[in-house]
């Protein structure tokens, strides 16, 4: 064989073996997701996703436990969005670049990948013991906000970094303050960044169930929560109950909920998608 | 003093951490006249020029000895506020760099974030403007069309008259045609010659053809150093410095 041969053959080698990675991925999912569907579709319906628990697999539903994951979501939404956004910009925007500033971002970072049990922890002994807060909503809330808004302050950061130096300049020139700059032409501009991780981040935390487990998130929750300190059930954890049970109907019954638990989280994946291609883009409304 | 400047700087040294970026200068310059600032990359002009409306304030490790006055009033003082000082010193940067905003909105913009929003003078502020930076015919029909679909000189023009609006008394322009083509390039010359009725204006350039064209004086840099400032038509038909000489003749830069 010539060298340009060899050449050849090597491109062609690595050119079926990427496709052979690119594809492992997507036929474990897919192998994954036809299983689940198989066993829980035909337990979808509307009196599953309607019903309250029950320790008879037929009559057990599913009703406590997405209503808990919203109200997990939009908690959490509320407490991480406005403290990692404003985090972001002020590291940004505001803080020096000392070796403090630089020793807070390295540490920011880190927070992002330590596993979310040891939040649970943390959440346990501050909210829920300190605070006496409970196995509340509200506990899970600030629990999973901790988890969340590390990777809100990066995503955050990384967005506003991205907005050209001119956009700043041309503002600061016309006599606006800094926060005016920020308001009227940063973050108008970073929007679809900003987004795109927040949504992205909740999308994990509606995921998770170790850190809410830790915290005393009950797998049997016999109401719909009404308000922030009652207790709850998530769909994780709903899944890991029943999947815990020796019936087959259990397995059933939590194939049905990986289901709903999976549709919120490609929702939401889908829309954090569709906000950065929208980015790109620059598609108005 | 014998005679009021419009803008001066007194010994000024302006470092960019270690480095020495402006060398001890010492300038003046006259009231609604065009200066025009030239020299090689790198000579400091631009940072010079960016002195007058404290740009470079925001510039990690930038450092400033000396004195700047504006109307005899040094604007590095505790008690000057930057935004207002803005407001009588504006600036046309070298690429065009108008807001993703309609046209209107680009224009009122100094205005919107000094808190004025009601829509008749907005409206006339917008029209003055759009008139004194000759865009105004061509944009009339289109003011809440995006600034992003003008074109280049166009896009130039309205962020002239974006400056404008907020009523300077000084235009700092830091190579203002540099990213425009010929004929964009000729009606910001002709812009700033009429303008110069009523503002003082800066501009740096790379093109002598263009310092001679509208400025009245010249100031030529070299590595941090004023080499000699002077009425535009001596210091191109007469420079006293040999440096000054060997640049505008093309022997270097």
């Amino acid at each position: 064989m010539t060298n340009a041969q060899l050449n050849r053959f090597k491109d062609k080698a690595f050119q079926a073996f990427g496709l052979f990675c690119t594809f492992f991925g997507l036929i474990v999912l897919a192998i994954f997701l036809l299983d689940i569907l198989k066993e829980g579709l035909a337990r979808l319906d509307w009196d599953f996703l309607t019903s309250l628990p029950s320790r008879r697999a037929a009559r057990a539903g599913i009703l406590t436990a997405w209503a808990g994951t919203l109200w997990i979501l939009v908690m959490t939404a509320l407490i991480a969005i406005p403290l990692g956004v404003a985090a972001g910009i002020y590291l940004e925007e505001y803080g020096k670049k000392t070796r403090m500033a630089s020793f807070l971002e390295i540490n920011i970072a880190n927070l992002a990948g330590v596993p979310s049990i040891i939040y649970g922890l943390l959440g346990l002994e501050l909210f829920v013991r300190q605070l006496q807060l409970g196995g509340s909503l509200l506990a899970g809330a600030l629990t999973l906000s901790l988890l969340v808004l590390p990777i809100i302050i990066v995503t955050t950061r990384e967005a506003i970094k991205a907005v050209p130096k001119s956009l700043r300049e041309a503002s600061f020139a016309l006599g606006a303050s800094k926060w005016q700059t920020i308001r009227m032409q940063v973050l108008p501009a970073a929007t679809g960044g900003i987004m795109t991780g927040i949504i992205l981040s909740l999308s994990r935390a509606v995921g998770e169930a170790a850190p809410l487990i830790v915290i005393g998130a009950l797998a049997y929750v016999p109401f719909v929560p009404e308000g922030p300190m009652d207790e709850f059930t998530v769909l994780p954890i709903q899944i890991f109950n029943w999947v815990s049970r020796p019936q087959e109907a259990f397995l059933i019954n939590a194939a049905a909920a990986i289901i709903v638990l999976l549709c919120i989280t490609f929702m939401l994946n889908g829309i954090a998608v569709y906000l950065r291609y929208r980015q790109q883009k620059k598609v108005k409304w | 003093m014998s005679k009021n400047y419009k803008l001066e700087a007194k010994d000024v040294n302006a470092f960019y951490g270690g480095f020495h970026a402006l060398k001890n200068i010492n300038l003046a310059l006259e009231e609604k006249a065009v200066t025009a600032f030239i020299g090689p990359s790198g000579c400091g002009k631009s940072t010079f020029l960016r002195l007058f409306n404290r740009m470079n304030d925001y510039i990690e490790g930038f450092r400033l000895e000396g004195k700047v006055l504006l109307d005899n009033k040094d604007i590095y003082q505790k008690s000057v506020q930057v935004d207002e000082l803005r407001k009588a010193v504006g600036m046309v940067f070298q690429k065009p760099n108008p807001f993703p905003k309609s046209i209107f909105e680009n224009v009122v913009y100094g205005l919107r974030i000094q808190g004025i929003s009601k829509k008749g003078i907005l409206e006339e502020a917008a029209e003055s403007s759009l008139k004194q930076a000759a865009l105004w015919n061509e944009v009339k029909d289109n003011l809440h069309k995006s600034a992003l679909a003008l074109s280049g000189g166009q896009q130039q023009r309205l962020c002239i008259a974006r400056a404008l609006a907020i009523e300077p008394s000084v235009l700092l322009m830091d190579e203002p045609a540099s990213a425009l083509d010929p004929i964009s390039t000729s009606k910001i010359e002709e812009l700033i010659y009429t303008l110069k009725d009523r503002y003082s204006i800066v501009i740096v350039t790379h093109n002598m053809q263009q310092a001679g064209r509208v400025s009245d004086y010249t100031a030529f840099f070299l590595s941090g150093e004023l080499v000699e400032h002077a009425k535009t038509k001596a210091l191109f038909t007469s420079p006293q410095d040999t440096r000054t000489q060997n640049y505008i003749t093309g022997r270097f830069g």
